[in-house]
């Protein structure tokens, strides 16, 4: 099972309306991907609570349907 | 802070509700009762998953000690870990009963020092970790 990188940035978009998504599919294999997200949405949350955000966007996909996606997320500069 | 959303969790509907109360309540117990908890694939000795690996890496390299909880020996664990911490991936790391985060954040944390930081407020002795 794997995922195109459009649906990971179109569910995150979707919950996160502001956000710019950056993804690199590291692999190759529409398995392994990094993701930077950033959203005013993140400003003055823990990284734990910036990474719930992004996993509840991605609505159970995560350890699912998505392997691994290496999360860096922040608000905007 | 513990996050410890039962109501939100990714309940297992395969799961009855109580089997995951008394799940929860030894997850609880385990991170109550140790300082440094990581839930992980494989043990410390022998991780099974990159991921798992690079923490204890990290810990290790810290000179932190910790219990290592072995995800994949009891599958009803496995689950429970994700809806306890409402976190969808292994590893996981606890210090002092706190989630502290996954393998990204944990290797963020190393490297820019706040986990030595954290460890230290939360009273675990760490070695300070050569930076540069």
């Amino acid at each position: 099972m794997a995922m195109e990188s459009a649906e990971i940035e179109r569910l995150i978009k979707s919950a996160l309306p502001d956000a710019k998504v950056e993804i690199q599919d590291l692999a190759g294999d529409g398995d392994h991907y990094a993701a930077t997200v950033v959203s005013e949405v993140f400003r003055g949350k823990s990284r734990v609570q910036q990474h719930q955000l992004v996993y509840s966007a991605l609505k159970g996909q995560m350890g699912g349907a998505l392997h691994a996606l290496a999360l860096t997320t922040l608000p905007p500069e | 802070m513990i996050y410890n959303s039962h109501a939100r969790g990714t309940l297992n509907s395969a799961m009855k509700g109580s089997a995951m109360a008394s799940i929860h309540d030894q997850i609880q117990n385990v991170i109550n009762e140790n300082a440094v908890v990581l839930f992980m694939k494989g043990t410390p000795q022998a991780p099974q998953c990159g991921f798992s690996g690079q923490v204890v890496q990290i810990l290790n390299h810290l000179g932190v000690p910790f219990k290592g909880v072995n995800v994949l020996a009891d599958g009803e664990l496995r689950e429970g870990i994700k809806s306890f911490s409402n976190w969808p991936t292994i590893p996981q790391l606890y210090v002092k009963g706190e989630f502290v985060g996954g393998c990204d954040i944990v290797r963020e944390m190393f490297q820019s020092g706040e986990l030595t930081d954290q460890l230290g407020k939360a009273g675990v002795p760490a070695a300070q970790p050569a930076r540069g």
